[in-house]
């Protein structure tokens, strides 16, 4: 049994959440250098070049990257071995997210209630997900996600007669669909399988995975380098102005299913990607 | 791409002159309004009540900044997502607004609008903020300032980069480009 004590886990929530709003994740930088090379049309090359002077001004002068601060999403892997002392874990995160979006000069963008949109005043609370794995492990992972991208993501409960073809298609016109509004250039998350519930949080899950990281199944790893190839054929380009380079990486997540459904759910993140992790 | 600066407040020839994909830098005063600020202004238009400022030859710009830090002018400003100011857009298109600021594609209902009225949309760089609180001077909440981050700001503005998304011929930037980038039937 491991001890960890809730002020530890306060004190790491806090300085990340500020420290991804200033640097976007490790390698987002070089990858938008890479795709600017790809670019042909004069609008997506203007505004690739934005970006990769946004991302320098934000991390030399620790000016949020994008104002959207987003709400926070912490993907918790608990060690079943873990004791967490002196306070709840849920507290702990969402008094690290607090501090870390106060003290960053971070929005907050949170509303306490849908309908009577009163601000919680400090981001909180964090959307919290908690599994448990073995070992005396705690690791939180991080992401400030941002409701441009995330109100243009969708759900459907498809059948297993719609088959590879029907999941295809759905990413597709959910990509036709929203794409534009998600500010392109995207990262996708595509989760397949589970039930209502668990798809979207596959599709989520997939946001965490690396920069062009193929899934481990081999299948899924070729079906997500298809995908992107027919999302960028779509012709969006960077902020929907026509281009070349409209999705920057693809990532599938799956579960096994009823024998009467075949779920499907896209989760969309901008070139803005703002994730980071703690190990404690 | 033609490269075209702009000071506000619009004339209708300066307006009538911009082309989908026009690079414009704007200078000069721009005012902040989002989704909370626009159901005010609509209410009090609705009620016979003044505007926080005459929208005439002005143009909008849908942020919602990030606190400054202390000796900063603004945060991070980047635009948001204009789609859900499309039904606010025409009642301040017919009080003299010319143009307006965000990311993403309007409604055919605001596209035809602008046609209407003689205004345009433009785009700066979703994601960008950092880079666009640089080219902001000075900031000044002029109304609501309850709504915190969606107060609205009389911003001003020096070579504030955007794109031409929507003229007033009712092109639109997102359809063209499709069409021209595309490998696959729509």
């Amino acid at each position: 049994m491991r001890i960890i004590n809730v002020k530890d886990i306060e004190e790491a929530v806090s300085k990340v959440c500020m420290e991804i709003n200033y640097n976007l994740r490790e390698g987002m930088e070089k990858i938008i250098e890479e795709v600017l090379q790809k670019e042909e049309s004069e609008s997506g090359k203007e505004v690739l070049r934005q970006i990769l002077e946004n991302i320098a001004i934000a991390r030399d002068e620790k000016i949020p990257a994008c104002q959207d601060t987003g709400v926070c999403i912490a993907y918790v892997e608990l060690g079943q071995d873990v004791r967490i002392e002196g306070g709840f874990l849920y507290d702990a995160i969402n008094k690290g997210v607090a501090n870390g979006y106060v003290k960053g000069y971070l929005r907050k963008s949170v509303v306490r209630d849908p309908f009577n949109r009163i601000n919680t005043k400090d981001n909180t609370p964090a959307m919290i997900h908690v599994e448990l794995i073995p070992g005396d492990k705690l690791r939180i992972k991080l992401m400030a996600k941002g409701a441009g991208s995330e109100n243009m993501c969708k759900l459907a409960m498809l059948t297993p007669a719609d088959g590879l073809e029907g999941v295809k298609r759905f990413v597709i016109d959910t990509v036709k669909e929203g794409g534009i509004n998600a500010c392109p250039p995207l990262i996708i998350g595509v989760g397949i399988g589970g039930t209502f519930d668990m798809v979207g949080w596959l599709a989520k899950k997939a946001l965490f995975r690396g920069m062009n990281v193929r899934n481990k199944d081999e299948f899924y790893a070729k079906l997500e380098l298809e995908l992107i190839k027919e999302i960028n054929d779509l012709g969006i380009g960077p902020m929907g102005f026509g281009g070349r380079v409209t999705a920057l990486d693809v990532r599938i997540e799956v579960a096994p299913c009823h024998i009467a459904s075949l779920p499907v759910a896209v989760n969309f993140e901008c070139h803005a990607h703002r994730v980071g992790e703690i190990i404690l | 791409m033609r490269i075209i600066k702009i000071t506000t407040p619009l004339n209708d020839d300066v307006v009538k002159s911009l082309r989908v994909g026009d690079k414009v830098e704007i200078n000069g005063v721009i005012y902040t309004a989002r989704d909370a600020a626009h159901k005010r202004f609509i209410d009090a238009i609705n009620k016979g009540e003044k505007l926080p400022f005459d929208p005439k030859g002005q143009i909008i710009y849908y942020v919602g900044p990030t606190p400054p830090r202390p000796g900063m002018i603004i945060g991070s400003a980047g635009p948001t997502s204009s789609y859900r100011m499309d039904v606010f857009l025409e009642p301040l298109l017919k009080l003299g607004l010319k143009g307006t600021i965000g990311k993403g594609y309007r409604s055919q209902a605001a596209i035809d609008a602008m046609v209407k009225y003689g205004a345009v949309y433009f785009v700066a760089v979703g994601g960008a903020g950092a880079l666009i609180s640089k080219r902001i001077k000075k900031a000044e909440i002029i109304a609501y300032e309850d709504l915190g981050t969606e107060a609205v700001n009389k911003l001003e503005v020096e070579s504030f980069p955007v794109i031409v998304a929507n003229d007033t011929l009712g092109n639109d930037i997102f359809k063209l480009g499709v069409q021209r980038y595309s490998r696959v039937k729509y």
